[in-house]
């Protein structure tokens, strides 16, 4: 593997958070790490489990191959393999995973001397599926209400736990996660599109600066966020959606038993208003 | 002096109101969940067992009094005027009369229905609302069975000890929310009918009084023919909302929301469903529609209409009425008309 001339100079030993200088080396231009050797345990068994459960059920059709979670009756206990035990393996390999990735960006951003902003907004997407698989089902007491790993059954799952509420669009932690979805498109795209703006002027101009593109905005909308400001802006705009959708998936079932619109009673009844 | 805002105790305070909004606005676990389909696919019903167990002392049936002797001289030799109940005992008849009263009189006794002192006279329109509504209950027992089954209905499915069943409708006059909210369609005003949407408020004229069709998903990817309005797929919505409101389901009780239309993929409860809608029809239209001409104008809807039937009329927030309890067993009298 081809390597940048100053590529080896940020190649720095040390930094590591477990396994000292074990697996303190590069594979071409990849960092190894404990945490990369776990990360590839993890995903090779949890691949080589789906590929187990779908071929004790015959189906080669990769929109169709599915791993259910356990019935409800099995509680927070282990199933049978075949009866859900599957889907449990799987889940634990990939949470290893999923962490052990986390961590091994961390371990290379402590090696560059960098924040731990890589790893933690990692950690959201990490935190949303926790919340689905694990935080879910323990509150609702049982590993059944985690969702089944397939590309169609899983949306199957999706419309139906929504309709369990009625209408799930008057979740609002939904509508928060919502409306940060959409808010984090509309950052990217005035971002990408001002840097682009910026940097294809017309023929025969020089390349814009930094100043041009808050006077843009400054003129447009009367405030400009700023080169630093909009990549803050967009981290938290971005994990905030995450964070709200996990939030949303917890409070459906656990916190809230009845048709999502019935929720909103409170505000009907605000006195302001109530008849 | 420099003023400084109280960051902390700002932050205290709104999370002190947090926390209470939370507590009140939201449940909490441990809550029920029941499996109805295959596992992983999200067909669960969920429920609190705090609210369960308010739900299930609000729907028990009261005891029933001593079985009557059917042996004897018959109502009708000493009685006037008992059409559908003379064919009785006089021991039934009395026990019949009785419980009547308890279940929909209670307050007023006797003479929620009867003329004081004369106990034949025709005078009182409750009376003659009573007689048809033993008719009604006859026949939904006998005509009905696909959605009642063996369980049947007697009077006190309804009214639980009042004069009106605490869940009836009546048609709603063209008004939707007004202000910022306004909407020409019915819309926007947030009623329980609808279980608190936005969706037309009024789903019940269409659906369980006109014989309207809720079937509108297109059966193929993109819609051919006529295909239907949002306007329709809000109403049905809306009545949807009353179902699963009124038997305290949601929607995947019947349905596979993967594709609500078919019925290899819903479930059982499903056809019981379609047939209570025909049913609630039936009896809006047979049965409560005519009362109107009796009826005085206090016991109207905003519209003149009678008080009408829905599904939540029975149900009462249950998936079987009174939780399924047999009650008709005990009342034989109600079964069925007299044989000819």
């Amino acid at each position: 593997m081809t390597m940048l001339s100053f590529e080896k100079k940020y190649r720095v030993r040390g930094g590591t958070l477990i396994g000292g200088d074990l697996f303190d080396f590069w594979v071409g231009p990849f960092y190894v790490g404990f945490f990369g050797v776990l990360t590839i345990f993890f995903s090779v068994l949890g691949t080589a489990l789906i590929l187990y459960s779908t071929a004790l059920d015959g189906v080669w059709n990769p929109w169709k191959i599915s791993v259910a979670p356990p019935d409800l009756d099995y509680g927070l206990a282990l199933a049978p393999l075949r009866q859900g035990g599957f889907w449990q393996a799987i889940t634990v390999c990939a949470l290893g995973a999923f962490i052990s990735w986390a961590l091994r960006q961390a371990e290379i951003s402590r090696k560059l001397g960098m924040g731990m902003h890589i790893p933690f907004a990692y950690g959201m997407a990490i935190f949303a599926y926790f919340s689905l698989v694990v935080i879910r089902p323990v509150l609702m007491g049982a590993w059944g209400h985690g969702f089944p790993y397939g590309i169609w059954t899983h949306l199957d799952w999706v419309s139906n736990v929504g309709y369990q509420y009625l209408h799930f669009h008057y979740n609002p932690a939904h509508m928060l996660a919502v409306s940060f979805f959409f808010a984090t498109t509309l950052a990217l795209s005035m971002h990408a599109s001002v840097v682009l703006a910026a940097i294809n002027p017309g023929r025969g101009e020089p390349v814009k600066t930094t100043e041009h593109e808050n006077t843009f905005f400054r003129d447009a909308i009367g405030y400009s966020i700023g080169t630093l400001g909009i990549h803050r802006l967009g981290l938290f705009i971005a994990l905030s959606a995450g964070f709200w959708s996990a939030v949303c998936i917890v409070i459906s079932g656990p916190f809230w038993t009845r048709g999502w619109p019935e929720w909103w009673g409170w505000w009907l009844n605000l006195p302001i208003w109530a008849r | 002096m420099k003023y400084r805002f109280p960051l902390v105790l700002a932050v205290l305070i709104a999370s002190f109101f947090g926390v209470v909004f939370v507590l009140q606005a939201f449940e909490r676990p441990p809550v029920l969940s029941s499996q109805t389909g295959f596992r992983g696919t999200g067909m669960v019903q969920v429920t609190n067992p705090r609210s369960d167990a308010i739900l299930w002392d609000r729907n028990q049936v009261p005891p029933p009094p001593e079985a009557a002797d059917a042996e004897g001289d018959r109502a009708s030799s000493i009685y006037e005027n008992v059409p559908l109940l003379g064919h009785l005992s006089i021991e039934q008849f009395g026990r019949i009369m009785q419980v009547m009263t308890e279940w929909v009189s209670p307050e007023a006794g006797c003479n929620g229905c009867h003329v004081e002192g004369d106990f034949a006279a025709e005078n009182n329109y409750r009376k003659q609302v009573a007689r048809r509504m033993i008719e009604m209950v006859r026949h939904v027992n006998n005509g009905w069975a696909n959605h009642v089954q063996q369980t049947g209905v007697t009077c006190y499915t309804c009214h639980r000890g009042r004069p009106v069943p605490e869940q009836v409708w009546s048609a709603a006059p063209e008004q939707g929310a007004r202000g910022m909210a306004a909407s020409p369609r019915m819309q926007n005003r947030g009623e329980p009918s609808v279980g608190l949407t936005s969706l037309p408020h009024d789903p019940f004229s269409n659906y369980l009084s006109g014989a309207e069709n809720i079937r509108l998903q297109s059966p193929t990817a993109l819609a051919t023919g006529t295909p239907h309005s949002i306007q329709n797929a809000e109403s049905v919505y809306g009545m949807m909302m009353h179902m699963s409101e009124a038997l305290g389901v949601n929607c995947t009780f019947c349905h596979n929301t993967r594709s609500f239309s078919p019925w290899d993929e819903s479930r059982g409860p499903r056809v019981p469903a379609w047939h209570g809608i025909r049913m609630v029809r039936d009896l809006n239209t047979n049965y409560i529609a005519p009362l109107r001409d009796i009826l005085p104008a206090n016991r109207l809807g905003p519209m003149g209409d009678a008080l009408q039937v829905n599904c939540a009329t029975c149900h009462q927030g249950v998936s079987r009425p009174l939780f399924g309890a047999p009650m008709l067993r005990d009342y034989p009298e109600l079964a069925s008309p007299p044989a000819q």
